[in-house]
């Protein structure tokens, strides 16, 4: 009620572009206070993993501890072993798995947009239908590890990632908005194979969107912790940091227990560990990466999405 | 475009030779290309849709203990494995995710496109943007480190919420364990990940709008709220109504991570913790039940198909170009 008297006393357009300043701080309050919440949690767990077992034990996780430490960070040195090895893990299934994964869906995309491919149709059903039926978790599971041998291995952290009908249709779109077919046709006029053609004239074009997949396959691979739950049950030698610390979780001293540094003394080790700091230390360890990266990358994800959201 | 060139071309004799053959060489090159895809599809997403006749089987180990040889071998049950449904369980079960997914998709609705607008009006360039990167954040995160979040503040020990309570003299809240306040940790929880993703989509889409409707809108003396009113929603009318019924044809899928990670799998709070996600996983990962966990896994695959083609179906009377087939 009260814009509209306002609007009675100053009726320029110019006022009626834009919100009064009262209503513009209102959305700026409403606004910042949950993109405050959006990170706050983050920041919580970093202080607590720079907090002293101490204050810890005096008056638990606080955003004011009464003393910092940076033990956490130190016994992650000290635990070598396995913390190491499933970061390493983390970066090697990261890298690798998009590497593939991204190649995979460059190479099903083109042919789909190429309207002059004969089996076009076939093969955009047959990457679809998956996407609106499925033979659900467990025969899934059953036939990965029974019949494909994905169990306790790379592949089975790998593998069943490696290819998304939604990435394939964001793909396409990208191919749909970018590539003339003119330009195809000429390039085979000039006498270029499809395979020339594609990775030549085709590729530089589409770089954009290469890099949009890439980065949402890259964050799938780095968030994944399903897959180790499912196929990982004995070699915890290639699991990765997000599943190392969900079993952490359930199991206090998992770390030590499995860190061949400790041996025998793992249970004496496991009492004196600083184990919620030292959680929270991974948990750090987990988001930095993104975290670092993700104000660079968020413009290529928001144009993938926003191609693919109805699609979706 | 395509086709009316290549009747054209058809319309010549030695010309139409010519273009098969380079035509069916094409399409060979072209195979090539999509056949890693293919054979992913087939192994991973197509060979397992035959696993369902575990659904109605008892399977037991046969000789010689194969895969295959122990699905043809075993016992067909007929719908012995469905018998999961007469449980209370599944009742509950039922509801959660029904009722979270409704209770979701209605608020993540009406916060995403509020915040949506109210960045769209910002004068600020500079606070939108750090709004909307802050806003997104969360949604690059594994429900695993979530997890971790949720602990800070509420673990029975050391958490913010327990400590400040004791704190206070007061008996501290082991959450873990009391389902009182899951549904509203849980809702929190979804939209704290969720929201800035769909509010970033559809402020896309309101970027996208004409601005000389708005021009025009002030011409003719609109305010800033009736602009909002009579200009940005009906353009983004379609895509509310599209991504509302999308998200309704996916009511029977719940989120796993959420369900799983967040309540630390915690069996006390499983009566509002319970969806059909982990339900599935549980009865497979606990019992070892084959049978069951598959005829549970199906049930839900085949109503998700029906939910998502009559999701499809409203979609495409409402806007063709949206629906998905």
């Amino acid at each position: 009620m009260s814009t509209l008297a306002r609007k009675k006393i100053r009726p320029s357009t110019g006022s009626l572009n834009r919100f009064d300043p009262e209503t513009q701080a209102a959305f700026h309050l409403t606004l910042g206070l949950f993109a405050l919440l959006c990170i706050i949690p983050f920041v919580f767990v970093i202080i607590i993993s720079f907090t002293s077992e101490e204050s810890i034990r005096e008056i638990g996780y606080s955003f004011r501890p009464l003393s910092w430490s940076v033990q956490a960070y130190e016994y992650t040195f000290q635990l070598g072993d396995q913390l190491w090895r499933s970061y390493l893990n983390s970066f090697l299934i990261t890298i690798i798995g998009t590497a593939l994964s991204v190649l995979m869906c460059f190479l099903y995309a083109y042919p789909l947009f190429r309207k002059d491919y004969g089996h076009r149709q076939f093969f955009n059903f047959l990457s679809f239908f998956t996407m609106i039926f499925g033979g659900g978790l467990v025969p899934t599971f059953v036939i990965c590890k029974s019949v494909l041998g994905l169990s306790d291995n790379y592949a089975a952290l790998i593998v069943p990632m490696l290819f998304s009908p939604f990435h394939v249709i964001v793909m396409r779109t990208f191919f749909q908005t970018s590539v003339p077919m003119e330009l195809i046709e000429a390039a085979r006029i000039d006498g270029s194979g499809e395979y020339g053609t594609l990775f030549r004239i085709v590729f530089p074009i589409v770089t954009p969107g290469i890099a949009t997949i890439a980065l949402l396959v890259a964050l799938g691979y780095w968030n994944e912790w399903f897959l180790s739950l499912l196929y990982i049950n004995k070699n915890m030698d290639i699991i990765p940091l997000q599943y190392l610390l969900m079993r952490m979780q359930r199991n206090a001293d998992f770390l030590a227990k499995n860190s061949a540094m400790l041996g025998a003394d793992a249970a004496k080790a496991a009492a004196q560990l600083p184990s919620q700091t030292l959680k929270m230390a991974l948990v750090v360890f987990i988001v930095v990466p993104i975290a670092c990266a993700y104000p660079f990358f968020q413009r290529y994800v928001v144009a993938g999405l926003t191609v693919g959201s109805v699609k979706g | 475009m395509t086709a009316r060139r290549e009747g054209a071309v058809a319309g010549r004799g030695p010309a139409k030779r010519r273009m098969s053959r380079t035509g069916r060489k094409k399409n060979l090159w072209l195979d090539t290309m999509v056949l890693p895809g293919a054979i992913w599809l087939l192994l991973i997403r197509y060979l397992p849709m035959f696993g369902i006749v575990l659904a109605f089987k008892n399977y037991k180990a046969q000789r010689p203990n194969t895969f295959w040889n122990n699905i043809l071998k075993s016992q067909w049950v007929g719908l012995d494995n469905f018998q999961f449904l007469k449980s209370p369980d599944t009742a509950v079960m039922i509801r959660n995710t029904l009722g979270y997914n409704l209770l979701w998709i209605l608020l993540g609705l009406v916060i995403s496109v509020t915040f949506a607008i109210m960045m769209s009006e910002l004068s600020s360039r500079f606070f939108a943007k750090a709004y909307q990167t802050m806003m997104f954040f969360p949604y690059f995160l594994s429900w695993v480190v979530a997890s971790y979040f949720v602990l800070a503040f509420l673990d029975p020990t050391s958490g913010m919420i327990p400590a400040l309570q004791k704190a206070a003299g007061g008996p501290a809240s082991n959450f873990y364990h009391e389902t009182t306040w899951w549904p509203l940790i849980l809702t929190v929880c979804n939209l704290w990940k969720n929201v800035g993703y769909s509010s970033v989509l559809y402020l896309a889409a309101i970027t996208g709008i004409d601005t000389s409707l708005y021009e025009a809108a002030a011409v003719d003396g609109a305010t800033k709220w009736q602009q909002v009113r009579h200009v940005t929603l009906p353009n983004i009318r379609t895509m509310i109504v599209i991504l509302l019924i999308m998200n309704v044809g996916k009511i029977f899928n719940a989120d796993f991570g959420l369900f799983y990670n967040v309540p630390q799998n915690s069996g006390s709070l499983y009566p509002v913790t319970q969806v059909v996600d982990t339900y599935v996983y549980r009865a497979y990962a606990n019992t070892h039940n084959i049978g069951m966990s598959s005829a549970a896994g199906f049930l839900q695959s085949a109503v998700g198909l029906v939910c998502i083609v009559a999701a499809n179906a409203v979609v495409r009377r409402i806007d063709p170009e949206s629906s998905l087939f």
